[in-house]
């Protein structure tokens, strides 16, 4: 059974993997998901987000979103209690490392060494890309913990969106290649022996004695931590591609962002996975498609030019002609604008229908996503999804 | 935002002042072939006017030309595939990638075969490490070449003459709040300057004040009949539509006042209209190209 509506791919999944290019509006289609799923829906419903930039407190109205979830207030539902409950959280890349490695080092001594080497502490915390795999360990850890009915996460930008897919995969490839074993086992005992090693006299020559060392120290910590990555690596990958797991991809009319919305559909495919949705956003509101096929824009800009019209109107609203026609011809100009929208939008919902067997689109809105009101405003257009070949 | 559309246009600007201008995509799958209309771009340069030149990063090939270039290592041989090693550090110490990013961007500014490089570089948060990882690494590494080779790299990154980041935003709620987020971040971890701020996709405001009087009067729903009577069976709807614009229109007016008043002189804030065309490409980098020349008032 294929849900045909967006009500229908969050009823029947327990993960909602929400991605797309940057700047679509993901975030904000995240969590008006999960709000409208919570208010229309029931249960617990969790919106998760891995973007380093902190938009989700931005949407949610929450400015202290760390690895800790925090309860969402609800509005009412048709004058009742809302159904559900909503949660949020986001993650911190620094500290979700820390967790990672206490909760897999085999010991004390080898979570303190790790904890307290210098490359440890700028790897995982200065630098980009660190956090995708633990973004996912995360995932995998809510899922698990059974607390909540529905998880929606929410992802980084296109290209990182993938890493996240292939960062359990990663994580395994890099604790089980021979290379990391060459490197560590034969001299786990002595770091002497295995700065010796030829590959670290390149990366002496390279890098300088030190960090040589501290990164032959590194490799020796981590190579300890492998069996309980690896198990939990290969579980975060199997949640990935159940079939309670589902993908959403958010895009644009916009050449670019439409573009990465192939890419991921491909990148999913590749993975036998396929998109169970694609939230086409920032269109063009209904009622102002219609106007659109009425021609009004020319109508408009004949009586616009008609100045026994104009006069009559100009006399009713007590005003000069000119300033009359000049807003007749910009309501004209306005109408025009949104005729392009429209012409895109319904090129790119036909090239979307063979992305995902769920299109919605949701309209532009003329306020900003601040609260959890606007959301379910959202919301209500997600769901009341114009989706299945309507056109 | 338009990034990539705006470093095109920035590129193709240099390139019509005469300069010779390299051009380099970080996101391996970003939208620069499409908005310059080349083939698929990759790390040997290719040209996409007289005097520009596109190329997109590849750690992997930066790598190997670094080796060859500076570390002339024969021992490499012995180490098996180049790529499974550069893979293992790269995944093991993650700010390998980014030092070699910014190891050939700087490279390429050194060896003065261009007068400019552009960068379209990838979304906010990630371009601060990239640009910081000489400077982590400089105070990382004590000894060795690496510490000579971010010497170097730091010498371009940090002089505000050689390196200037550009930050482009969209005048809405959020993207304006990651752009001032962004500002701030740039002037407290790094010490690479901030050279302009760009909005782009800025649409100008429909009415003055006799305007919008009329329109408000037009708008009032007691004279709908009247206004059908006159403007035909749409007006309500295109009455609608343009309030829908004009209030789209007010709320990123907001935003860019709150981006101008953070800004305030410095760096400059350039603006950029919203471009109506019918496709992406070539079309889109030349108007905005030619919105750049007037906006920085440069002489053609």
């Amino acid at each position: 059974m294929t849900p045909s509506d967006l009500a229908g791919v969050c009823a029947t999944r327990d993960l909602i993997v929400v991605c797309g290019a940057g700047g679509v509006g993901k975030t904000t289609i995240a969590a008006a998901m999960a709000v409208t799923a919570a208010v229309e829906q029931g249960g617990r419903v969790l919106v998760l987000t891995v973007d380093p930039a902190r938009r989700l407190a931005d949407a949610l109205g929450v400015s202290e979103v760390g690895n800790a979830q925090y309860q969402v207030p609800l509005p009412s539902h048709h004058g009742a209690e809302p159904r559900g409950e909503l949660w949020a959280a986001m993650l911190d890349a620094r500290a979700g490392w820390d967790e990672l490695v206490t909760r897999h080092a085999p010991n004390p001594s080898v979570r303190d060494r790790l904890l307290s080497n210098p490359l440890y502490r700028d790897v995982t915390g200065r630098f980009a890309h660190s956090h995708e795999y633990l973004a996912m360990e995360r995932l995998h850890e809510v899922h698990t913990q059974g607390r909540y009915d529905l998880v929606i996460v929410d992802t980084p930008p296109s290209n990182h969106a993938i890493d996240v897919l292939d960062a359990p995969g990663r994580m395994v490839d890099f604790f089980q290649s021979r290379l990391l074993r060459w490197l560590t086992v034969p001299s786990r005992s002595t770091l002497a022996g295995l700065a010796s090693r030829p590959f670290y006299q390149v990366l002496d020559r390279v890098l300088g004695a030190r960090f040589g060392e501290d990164l032959a120290e590194m490799f020796a910590l981590l190579a300890e931590l492998r069996p309980g990555f690896v198990a939990r690596a290969g579980e975060v990958r199997q949640l990935l591609a159940d079939q309670r797991t589902g993908y959403v991809v958010v895009s644009t009319v916009d050449d670019v962002a439409m573009g990465e919305a192939h890419t991921l559909a491909a990148s999913l495919r590749a993975r036998s996975l396929a998109p169970a949705a694609v939230v086409l956003n920032r269109g063009v509101p209904p009622l102002m498609a219609e106007a659109v096929k009425d021609h009004t824009a020319v109508e408009l800009r004949r009586r616009s030019h008609d100045d026994d019209v104009m006069d009559a109107l100009a006399h009713e609203l007590s005003a000069s002609r000119d300033v009359v026609a000049t807003v007749v011809r910009e309501m004209a100009e306005r109408l025009d604008d949104i005729e392009v929208l429209a012409v895109r939008e319904r090129q790119r919902y036909e090239e979307a229908t063979h992305l995902a067997p769920v299109v919605v689109r949701v309209p532009t809105l003329d306020i900003d996503v601040t609260d959890v009101s606007a959301l379910s405003r959202v919301g209500r257009s997600l769901w009341s999804a114009q989706s299945g070949g309507a056109d | 935002m338009g990034k990539t559309s705006v470093a095109s246009a920035l590129a193709s600007l240099a390139v019509e002042q005469g300069q010779r201008v390299l051009i380099v995509e970080l996101d391996p799958v970003g939208a620069l072939a499409a908005a310059l209309e080349t083939p698929t771009l990759r790390f040997q340069p290719q040209s996409f006017a007289p005097t520009g030149w596109a190329m997109a990063m590849d750690t992997e090939a930066a790598l190997a030309e670094y080796l060859r270039l500076f570390v002339k290592l024969p021992v490499l041989g012995r180490l098996g595939p180049l790529a499974r090693t550069f893979d293992f550090v790269a995944q093991a110490a993650p700010g390998v990638r980014e030092i070699l990013t910014i190891g050939k961007l700087c490279h390429e500014v050194r060896q003065q075969h261009y007068d400019l490089v552009v960068v379209d570089a990838p979304a906010s948060g990630h371009v601060v490490e990239l640009l910081n990882a000489p400077r982590v690494v400089h105070d990382l590494v004590h000894m060795g070449m690496v510490q000579q080779q971010t010497a170097w790299m730091l010498a371009i990154v940090e002089d505000p003459v050689q390196t200037g980041v550009v930050l482009v935003t969209t005048p809405e709620e959020l993207p304006v709040n990651e752009t001032i987020e962004m500002m701030g971040r740039w002037r407290n971890e790094t010490q690479v300057r901030v050279a302009a701020v760009v909005a782009n996709r800025v649409l100008p405001e429909s009415f003055g004040a006799p305007e919008q009087a009329v329109f408000d009067a037009l708008a009032d729903a007691t004279r709908a009949d009247v206004v059908i009577d006159r403007l035909g069976a749409g007006a309500p709807t295109a009455v609608a539509a343009t309030q829908w614009a004009v209030a789209r229109r007010r709320l990123a007016a907001t935003h860019l006042a709150r981006l101008r008043q953070f800004v305030a002189a410095e760096p400059p804030l350039v603006l950029l209209p919203d471009v109506p065309v019918r496709a992406g490409g070539r079309r889109l980098v030349t108007q905005l190209c030619e919105h750049l020349t007037f906006e920085l008032d440069v002489v053609p």
